[in-house]
């Protein structure tokens, strides 16, 4: 979706701000939300990472801006533990489980938490798949507008580059953001030029990579 | 926030808002797709903001332990995790270890996630790194424009200004700008790449290793390391500099 969220290339924002010493939550309910997200998430069901962001995405823009990092985490957490079912909807309103409802034991505990924080959930994909373009290739980004979840940023979109490498096959966002299939493909990382993207008054040595999938990209 | 904080409205109200915001998208899956949806829905978006966003990820958490589904001792052992176990120090480790171990440094470049594991480094948002090694011709800077997509398990959780919109707009149109403004002016001639984090890859720099420090152990060298080094907006300075800081 053309969103808020996809930033790049945008002005007006200000300068960036940085704090000395910063801690890494600023107040208690951050390391909560946090956690609490981690701990939803890690105890399964109809949940992954894409559709994660898609929720956030989902927010609407003024509130998107003024919202902290860590307050659009808190926004998603309630409408992600009714979505994966672990709450519903009452239980969030009256604060309290339904009554009668039995109670569950927690599948994770303090002792368990080391490994899950060191667990790796790649979303590479060890399969055959057919890669569509090869390294050195130059690729246009389409110039497509999806009204769902995409990880193709605006400021790429028609734009042509070349490919640096090639990533290995990965769970395709767009699809698996709505639970319509994993879809894997070759990601491919994309160089293009800053003159390509922001015009001649960019640098005429820099450039920007970005990791794109197979089914962004056309032969040029 | 801090406004609202005095607002007489208690648990139930507060929950009862974020229950509307929540069913308002469970409802109306169409609002995400950007087709047309009724005022009232959109009214509720912009309504759900939490007016005291603590009180109600509280609520949420007695729930959730209300109900046997989190326990909070593990919600305290997350938290610390992220405080005091997994941050820059872990990255700084492994950057020194290329900077003092040439075979290291080849593993690292060839096959960065099995060399970080080497460290004892692995995690949720580092399952399929990538390392960038600066010269002094070709400067990486990572960025996520999308989101906040940053490996965790090398840097920690990141920083207010790297999720911020002023970095995740400016760094890739200006990154240069962005770099004096963090206090690093690189001269023209100098290659600038910019890694936008769009997929599961994740992106670790590593900087140059300072002049005159040759006599450094390992452990002083990961001691110079700064979190932001490895992300691309500074360079590692030598100690009589006043590296770290």
């Amino acid at each position: 979706m053309n969103g808020v969220h996809d930033m790049g290339g945008m002005h007006g924002m200000g300068p960036v701000v940085h704090e000395k010493d910063e801690p890494v939550f600023h107040e208690e309910w951050e390391g909560r939300v946090y956690a609490l997200t981690r701990l939803v998430r890690a105890g399964g069901g109809r949940w992954n990472i894409d559709a994660g962001r898609y929720e956030i995405e989902r927010i609407a823009p003024a509130e998107y801006l003024r919202m902290s990092y860590y307050e659009r985490w808190a926004w998603r957490l309630p409408i992600q533990a009714i979505k994966i079912g672990l709450v519903t909807q009452a239980e969030v309103e009256s604060g309290s489980p339904a009554p009668g409802s039995a109670k569950a034991t927690p599948q994770l505990t303090a002792a368990s938490v080391p490994a899950m924080v060191a667990t790796r959930v790649s979303t590479k994909r060890d399969v055959d798949v057919k890669a569509t373009f090869k390294r050195g290739q130059r690729v246009r980004a389409r110039n497509m507008h999806p009204t769902g979840h995409t990880r193709l940023p605006r400021y790429a979109r028609g734009k042509v580059g070349a490919v640096a490498e090639d990533r290995g096959v990965f769970v395709f966002p767009d699809t698996n953001a709505e639970f319509l299939g994993e879809k894997p493909q070759h990601l491919y990382s994309v160089r293009f030029t800053a003159r390509e993207l922001w015009g001649d008054r960019a640098s005429p040595r820099d450039s920007v990579y970005l990791d794109l999938w197979d089914d962004y990209l056309e032969r040029v | 926030m801090a406004n609202d904080t005095k607002r007489p409205v208690g648990r139930r109200g507060f929950l009862k808002d974020a229950a509307a915001t929540a069913a308002a998208f469970v409802a109306e899956p169409s609002a995400a797709h950007g087709h047309a949806h009724h005022d009232h829905d959109h009214d509720h978006q912009h309504q759900a903001v939490p007016s005291d966003v603590a009180l109600r990820v509280k609520a949420l958490e007695s729930l959730l332990v209300e109900k046997g589904l989190v326990d909070r001792a593990a919600l305290d052992a997350v938290v610390d995790s992220y405080e005091t176990k997994i941050g820059p120090r872990n990255g700084a480790r492994v950057v020194a270890r290329a900077w003092v171990d040439a075979a290291y440094k080849k593993r690292l470049l060839a096959d960065p996630t099995a060399a970080i594991a080497e460290l004892g480094y692995s995690g949720g948002q580092g399952e399929d790194m990538v390392v960038l090694e600066n010269s002094p011709k070709t400067h990486n800077l990572v960025v996520c424009t999308l989101c906040s997509c940053y490996p965790w398990p090398v840097l920690g959780l990141p920083p207010v200004w790297y999720k911020s919109a002023p970095y995740r707009s400016r760094a890739v149109i200006d990154p240069r700008g962005v770099l004096r403004e963090f206090g690093l002016d690189l001269p023209e001639g100098v290659e600038v790449r910019v890694w936008d984090s769009t997929a599961e890859v994740r992106y670790l720099v590593l900087p140059e290793r300072p002049a005159g420090t040759d006599h450094l152990s390992e452990e002083a060298l990961a001691a110079l390391v700064t979190r932001d080094s490895m992300i691309g907006v500074t360079k590692v300075l030598p100690p009589q500099a006043g590296g770290r800081a």
